[in-house]
């Protein structure tokens, strides 16, 4: 076995895929590097001088206040600190280092570096949010012309830029929703949020934190929302409709105005989740197809670095109606002076802290000002375009197939199936992954429960070049070859990658999964606190 | 060194009857009819197939197994040395012979059973062992209607060595289901819940099986519980279907429910148990009645299959708007889009419950899914 994966470590030259081979350090967490004592930096001692004239600086501090117990910090030394993230980000696939197209739904595309320089200016990274209005009026303006051209872009008459991620731009949403029910006495009634299984799943998880019960349609035959299960879904009781178009399947819902009339004449609000916008910028308007609310991911469409690679902004955009629910503060301009406004009764309250995350608008902005208006319709027809290209070179490879709407064109990804390939050779799409990342590539499956089976999620978004997409088709399709002659080798990777396969189900089951340390000694080392 | 044991139990004559159209291979006129129709047993090439899949265990693993044709073979075929327990009569084993090495390889402790048979073996090891270890069924006889199985002899191989090898920790309560097979060659169809096996569990893995489940779904069976526990009340009478997930349902109501009977509630407490259709008609008299369903074993049948007892007469008295479907989101992703149905037996009854419904999927989730007929 362990011949057959030396020789394919080089892969013969056959095809030509690069030969990876990516760091592995067996890192522990960094609690498990602690020692007692060691420390970064030793704070020196306070000069006698300065502690007769200042006594007890801890005085002024409420008993209550005090910690008992100092914080069970990871104890460390500089150097170990430095060595054990450098360490971790060599044991990353990120989206600098890799061709990024196989984390469908989260548009990896490439965000310029000048963007993010301008982020770290001084002028940005010194703001201070306290600050008086009068001395910030420049991140103010900037924040004020961006809320314009999200008005232009989605046709929509006020946003927010207060909330920190989609997540949280679609509970703004709902909450919305819920104020607007409110305002016209039918919120005990209305407790009902409509969406779809293709749909971004923080529709669901979102409305119903806020409060909502959750309605979800299954798509129809040919995978598109199915109008008849939401007319059979409408009722006194729908709050308001939260559907992602574009869905998961990259398919464009045809039918989107009508699914927008049902909810209006059913007496409910229709949200557009527009966090992945990348192949319709330009092209299609939340206005034009009625909706009353959206919202756009800064850190996906607008090319802000994106999850764990930065903060976030989920942009949201309401009707003249439903204005005076946004979130506090807005930002005005009274033709001399930008101000942020609290003074709004009717709004749903705060959604962030200060003025939300005001670095991810600059670079947002940075971004479209250098493109132009038809800089951002060029954006979505390369993203679509490059989408349909991998389309059919991925249809190329024995057993890939793109479920639903047979023939048809996609909008910006697509959900394949290994369906036939699993059949054939028992090897399954996780697998694929896996053994995909031995040739240095990411690769994502899909959300859970899987309702494509053996799925597999790629958008290649407009930053990757023929010759890019191509790398990670043959990347692929040489991992199908060696599914047919050498399964045991894909079903036992990676090889060449830093990590082995771990088991799921922890994952799953809320009394093993530890989000914390501190839940991880509870739960899986059965210590006591 | 032994590391791990594995049972291995093949129902030789499992299968026997379906390629010549004897719908099952229960009973030894059957059997005896199926040779004779020049049948090829196919359990044991199916056994093969999956044991090929766990062969890197060789050294670390050992396989205990009953003589010859019911396991000896197979094991053997794969380059194994199992060791050989137990007798039978070569070309005339009997349920009991399955039921007997079940048992024994309980007693001997081994960490799997992994069986290769169909419906009717699944009943027989239930029947010997109930829960008392995980099993694993390498589909091979004529009815899969259980969901102790995997899609295929593969599929079965590859859990069963992530399960030995500790890659998968996981276990799940699946349905051992049977129909009728006197019954199922007049082409009537009636399915009943005989209990369950306990089964290894791993998501990729368990997509593809017959029913998809997971410890996900352990907790999501606990939210659907939840929602309809709040919304009980006590001016209803509760008729409460067979399966794990409204099982989940009369746990969190503190009931004892019978795992496969019909059950009724009321007013909290669980007024009759493992009820036929003309106890429910007399208990539903003058009372406002809810039903509370779920899919079973990822047929995605809602009536007419193991709840016979909620007759068309119960359901027509109850009324469609007082039925509440529950199911997990995995069991209805498992239909791979096909809609639920229903086979009441009374086409009329049949018509109403078509259409959409709600489906309860979890805490203050539902899904609207297709109905037919």
């Amino acid at each position: 076995m362990s011949q057959v994966i030396t020789r394919q470590r080089s892969t013969d030259g056959k095809p030509k895929l690069r030969r990876f081979h990516q760091a592995r350090w067996d890192e522990p967490i960094i609690f498990e590097l602690s020692r007692e004592g060691q420390r970064g930096i030793l704070v020196p001692q306070v000069e006698d001088e300065i502690r007769n004239e200042v006594g007890d600086v801890l005085a002024t501090l409420p008993e209550t206040m005090r910690r008992k117990q100092p914080p069970k910090l990871p104890e460390l030394s500089q150097p170990q600190v430095l060595r054990h993230y450098v360490r971790l980000s060599q044991e990353t696939l990120g989206t600098d280092l890799n061709i990024d197209v196989g984390q469908g739904t989260c548009t990896m595309k490439y965000s310029p570096k000048v963007n993010d320089q301008l982020a770290r200016m001084l002028e940005m990274t010194e703001l201070h949010p306290l600050q008086d209005e009068e001395t910030v009026q420049g991140i103010l303006e900037v924040m004020y012309r961006f809320e314009q051209i999200l008005k232009e872009i989605s046709g929509l008459d006020r946003f927010s830029l207060q909330p920190g991620a989609g997540s949280a731009a679609i509970y703004t949403n709902a909450s919305i929703i819920r104020a607007y029910h409110e305002s016209r006495g039918e919120a005990g009634q209305r407790d009902e949020i409509i969406t779809t299984i293709f749909s971004h799943p923080s529709n669901a998880a979102c409305a119903k934190t806020a409060g909502f019960k959750i309605i979800a349609l299954y798509p129809d035959e040919d995978g598109y929302p199915d109008l008849e299960a939401l007319k059979a879904a409408v009722s006194e009781r729908t709050a308001g409709l939260l559907i992602t178009n574009p869905e998961d399947t990259g398919l464009f819902n045809p039918k989107i105005e009508e699914f927008v009339s049902v909810v209006h004449e059913a007496g409910g609000l229709c949200a557009y989740d527009q966090a992945n916008a990348n192949g319709i910028l330009g092209i299609t308007r939340a206005r034009e197809a009625g909706f009353d609310l959206c919202h756009f991911n800064l850190h996906k469409t607008f090319s802000s670095p994106h999850g764990c690679g930065g903060p976030a902004v989920g942009a949201v955009g309401v009707t003249q109606e439903l204005a005076r629910f946004l979130p506090v503060p807005v930002i005005e301009f009274d033709g001399s002076k930008y101000h942020l406004n609290y003074d709004r009764p009717e709004s749903i309250g705060k959604i962030g802290p200060f003025y939300g995350v005001a670095p991810v608008v600059l670079r947002a902005y940075a971004w479209v000002m250098s493109l132009g208006a038809e800089g951002l319709r060029e954006v979505a027809e390369i993203a679509v375009l490059n989408n349909n290209y991998l389309l059919k070179k991925m249809l190329e490879i024995p057993g890939v197939s793109a479920p639903y709407a047979k023939g048809k064109r996609r909008i910006e990804q697509v959900r394949y199936s290994w369906e036939g390939l699993t059949k054939e050779t028992g090897v399954h799409s996780e697998e694929i992954g896996l053994r995909a990342a031995d040739f240095g590539v990411h690769y994502w499956t899909s959300h859970h429960p899987f309702i494509v089976p053996e799925p597999c999620t790629v958008e290649p978004t407009e930053s990757y070049s023929k010759d890019e997409l191509d790398e990670y088709a043959a990347i692929l399709a040489h991992v199908a070859e060696e599914a047919r002659t050498n399964p045991e080798l894909v079903k036992t990777a990676p090889h060449n990658s830093t990590i082995h396969t771990i088991d799921h189900t922890p994952l799953d089951d809320p009394s093993q999964w530890a989000m914390t340390w501190r839940a991880y000694l509870r739960k899986v080392r059965k210590e006591a606190r | 060194m032994i590391e791990k044991r594995l049972g291995l139990i093949v129902n030789p004559i499992a299968g026997i009857g379906g390629r010549v159209g004897l719908k099952g291979s229960d009973g030894a006129e059957i059997q005896k009819k199926a040779l004779e129709l020049g049948a090829v047993p196919q359990s044991p090439t199916r056994a093969i197939q999956a044991l090929e899949r766990i062969k890197s265990m060789k050294g670390v693993l050992e396989i205990i197994t009953y003589p010859g044709e019911m396991g000896e073979d197979a094991a053997r075929a794969c380059g194994f040395e199992p060791t050989v327990i137990g007798s039978i009569k070569q070309g005339e084993t009997t349920p009991e012979d399955t039921r007997i090495a079940a048992q024994e390889m309980v007693g001997l402790k081994v960490d799997l059973l992994l069986f290769a048979g169909g419906d009717g073996t699944a009943r027989d090891i239930y029947s010997a062992i109930g829960e008392g270890i995980p099993v694993l069924g390498i589909p091979a006889g004529v009815k899969i209607h259980s969901a102790v199985f995997a899609t295929n002899p593969i599929s079965a191989g590859d859990l069963a060595m992530l399960y030995l090898r500790g890659r998968v920790s996981s276990l799940r309560e699946a349905e051992v289901m049977d129909i009728d097979e006197e019954a199922f060659r007049q082409d009537i169809v009636s399915a009943k819940l005989y209990g369950y096996l306990k089964i290894p569990f791993r998501r990729r893995l368990v997509q593809s099986l017959k029913v998809a489940s997971s410890p996900g779904e352990k907790a999501s069976s606990e939210a659907i519980a939840c929602d309809i526990v709040d919304r009980v009340g006590d001016e209803c009478l509760y008729i409460i279907g067979p399966g794990t997930t409204t099982r989940a349902i009369t746990s969190k109501l503190g009931l004892n429910k019978t795992l496969v009977g019909v059950d009724v509630v009321f007013q909290g407490k669980l007024v009759a148990t493992d009820v036929n259709e003309s106890q429910l008609l007399r208990l539903l008299e003058g009372r406002k009645v809810k039903i509370i369903v779920t899919p079973i074993g990822g047929q995605g049948c809602i009536f007419g299959r193991g709840n016979q007892q909620i007759s068309p007469e119960v359901i027509k008295r109850v009324g469609k708007d007082n039925i509440i479907v529950v199911s997990t989101p995995e069991k209805i992703n498992s239909l791979g889009g096909r809609p639920l149905w229903v086979d009441t037996g009374d086409r009329a009854v049949d018509r109403m419950l078509s259409g959409y419904m709600r489906v309860v999927t979890g805490y203050n989730e539902q899904v609207i899914c297709k109905v037919s007929c």
